[in-house]
């Protein structure tokens, strides 16, 4: 049998040349031609705030799951830089669509940890109000958010105003025919989304190869979508390109691709097991390539993150870290009957009728036990 | 020997690629890892990339591309990773998948297994507890089919992939660690129809999957209760069988279909029908039903709710005899 592996190399995906790149992994800061970075120290400070803060929101969230109070945990270690770079370049009004392991980004468009946790503890489906916090409830299905993406960037469009749309989504979201639509889509009609494709390597245990054939940025120029890829563990780079994508979205520049170069640090969730599918060697490499640590090494040099801050920073997290905790706890289940609400706009008789019965079913225990 | 639905499962698909070597296993993880109940373990590391694919992630291309092998000879067998991710391929299923043999008049047959599991209970995240059985059900062409035990799930398996029209498996996954006793033979079996899990007199419940078990407790229950309950497994759901049902129906006078789906619309209706069509004046009482609400799957936190358990079942029987 002639399986295409045994006949064809696979892409190179290890060379990073193309990447763009803007602090090495060793904290250097380095200059790019086409992108230019100019954030003055306090907004650096915030960009490694926001990623120490959420990644130990994220160790507490891993924690919570494993002694039972949370179902499940999509970790994102080893995504903060490509999360908070890319969010921070958005401005309030940028809608986005994640899909479930966008916890940095939630962090950056306000969303308060306990919301993002009530999904995987089993209270709601997603706890915030996408028209207020401009990013919308995680998507589980594999790239559907990127067809809403697309859809309310053709409304942007005709609504006039220079807003712009990011939809994220994952390595082996890019096989899923809706991501595949939403690029047509969102290319012929030049609709104002930018598509920040976070290349883990890995969807659960298939290596990217396995979605791939050619780097994923490269998919993007056949659709006629302009791409770019960057080191995903560089927050500074994943800004500055963000922003300059955001920017020609919202000059009518039409859709821009990002492949976002990183690693999934951690298991896919918290139910993953992957001694089954891939070697330590992989992880220790990528932990060299830590997005925290080269920013902290950078800040340092600069003397931009002195001892007492970073003595400070770490009380933080460990506050936030206390209140997710005591905030999990504390999180009420629903009543039985929230069940029926919200599945339709105005009254269903049907919808009705079983709420009421099931309530007098539920009533019927009481009564039983009273008398 | 005792073994776990799961590793019935394994077993079957391990036997079927032994005997018949155009038998594959397409899927998303159900290599290297073995998917993500495990079900393919071991699968990949025996029979290699050619007979084991870890599939790009996209369901439609998964169906889509299982109907042209298997119009090249192929018998594939596609793992969905969980009940709500199987609608990308609905189109493929509904559309292409189901009605070829027809629009062949005869001269294509698509011997396409698809594995779903399904059905709630596992405290999961939004679109893993889904029981989409009914949309299968109600598509011309698809068989359907569902087990309870580690012998069912081994035989079943084993004659899906045997039948020549394409065969939904719907594996009831909260029940993939339960054990019960298995035999392997090697006699591929016709897809079966339902058996009676447990005689009793007074009321049949109609269950598969994953409310067997329930049921099962229901009947211990009721007859401390001074009710002798029948537990009808129907197992196969597409097509069902009728007179197995009916003669249940025609002994006890009462019915009650149980599933986990929402009940409106929901292959209860049918059941109640045709049950009502065919013996209305053996029947004591209305046809009830109990299952899932007009909702769509609730937080993981209030499943419990909406899933049909002993109390609710107990409910229904007294309801019937109320009448
Ligand atoms: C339509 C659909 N099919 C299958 C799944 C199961 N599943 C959940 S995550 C995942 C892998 C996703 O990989 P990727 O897009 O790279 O995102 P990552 O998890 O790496 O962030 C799969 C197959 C799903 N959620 N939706
Ligand atoms: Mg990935």
């Amino acid at each position: 049998m002639r399986l295409i592996a045994s006949v064809w190399p696979l892409c190179d995906d290890e060379s990073v040349d193309d990447l763009v790149q803007l602090l090495t992994p060793a904290g250097q800061r380095v200059e790019h031609p086409d992108y230019r970075l100019a954030l003055e120290a306090g907004e650096l400070l915030g960009l490694y705030r926001d990623m120490v803060l959420v990644r130990r929101m994220d160790v507490e969230a891993t924690a919570l799951q494993r002694q039972g109070e949370l179902g499940l945990w999509a970790s994102c270690l080893g995504q903060e830089a490509a999360q908070v770079g890319s969010a921070r370049a958005q401005r309030p009004t940028d809608m986005c669509f994640p899909s479930y392991r966008e916890h940095g980004v939630a962090w950056v468009k306000g969303v308060e940890p306990l919301q993002i946790l009530g999904l995987f503890r089993g209270v709601n489906y997603g706890g915030w109000d996408p028209r207020e916090r401009y990013i919308h409830v995680y998507t589980l299905v594999i790239g559907s958010q990127a067809l809403h993406a697309t859809g309310y960037a053709m409304g942007v469009q005709r609504d006039d105003t220079d807003d712009a749309v990011v939809a994220y989504f994952g390595d082996g979201a890019t096989s899923q025919g809706d991501l595949n639509e939403a690029l047509v889509w969102a290319s012929v009609n030049a609709a104002p989304v930018v598509f920040f494709c976070q290349n883990n390597q890995w969807a659960i245990s298939e290596p990217v190869e396995r979605q791939s054939r050619v780097p994923i940025a490269q998919r993007a120029t056949g659709f006629g979508i302009p791409a770019v890829r960057v080191d995903g563990n560089d927050v500074l780079a994943c800004h500055a390109v963000m922003s300059a994508a955001l920017e020609t979205a919202r000059d009518g520049g039409g859709p821009v691709f990002i492949e976002a170069f990183t690693y999934r640090m951690g298991a896919h969730t918290t139910s993953d097991d992957p001694s089954r599918y891939r070697i330590a060697d992989e992880l220790e490499s990528w932990r060299a390539k830590d997005p925290i640590d080269r920013m902290r090494s950078y800040l340092e040099t600069e003397g931009i993150l002195t001892a007492d801050q970073q003595l400070a920073l770490d009380a933080d997290s460990d506050a936030l870290a206390a209140a997710v905790r005591a905030g999990v706890l504390e999180m009420r289940n629903p009543e039985p009957l929230d069940m029926f609400d919200n599945v339709y706009a105005g009254a269903h008789p049907l919808v009705t009728a079983e709420r009421a019965s099931y309530a007098s079913y539920l009533a019927s225990f009481v009564d039983e036990a009273r008398s | 020997m005792t073994v776990t639905m799961a590793k019935a499962i394994n077993t079957g698909l391990r036997r079927a690629m032994d005997q018949d070597g155009s038998v594959l296993l397409m899927g998303q993880d159900i290599g290297a890892l073995g998917g993500v109940f495990r079900i393919t373990d071991g699968l990949w590391k025996d029979f290699g990339d050619s007979r084991v694919v870890d599939t790009p992630l996209g369901e439609s291309g998964i169906v889509g591309a299982a109907i042209g092998l298997a119009m090249r000879g192929y018998r594939p067998v596609c793992e969905i990773q969980f009940d709500g991710f199987v609608f990308p391929a609905f189109d493929q299923i509904t559309t292409q998948l189901a009605k070829m043999r027809y629009r062949t008049a005869g001269r294509v047959a698509l011997p396409v297994t698809i594995r779903i599991p399904y059905g709630g209970g596992i405290g999961a995240v939004e679109h893993h507890s889904e029981s989409p059985e009914a949309y299968f059900a109600h598509t011309p062409g698809l068989r359907v089919v569902t087990f309870a035990s580690s012998q069912d799930a081994y035989d079943v398996t084993r004659s899906a992939i045997a039948s020549d029209d394409p065969v939904i498996v719907l594996e009831p996954k909260r029940r993939y660690w339960d054990k019960s006793p298995l035999e392997t033979g090697d006699a591929v079996l016709p897809l079966p129809l339902a058996s009676i899990a447990h005689a009793g007199s007074d009321v049949t419940l109609v269950c598969y999957g994953p409310t067997v078990r329930t049921c099962l407790s229901v009947a211990q229950v009721a007859a401390d209760e001074g009710r002798s309950v029948e537990v009808v497994d129907l197992r196969s759901l597409s097509p069902w069988d009728e007179d197995t049902v009916l003669d249940s129906v025609r002994r006890t006078g009462r019915c009650i279909v149980v599933h986990e789906a929402s009940v409106s619309g929901g292959l209860g209706a049918e059941i109640a029908a045709r049950v009502s069509e065919r013996a209305f004046y053996m029947l004591e009482a209305p046809v009830l039903r109990v299952g899932g609400f007009h909702t769509p799957y609730p937080v993981s936190r209030i499943e419990d709710e909406y899933l049909p358990d002993l109390d609710r079942i107990l409910d229904a029987i007294d309801r019937s005899f109320a009448v």
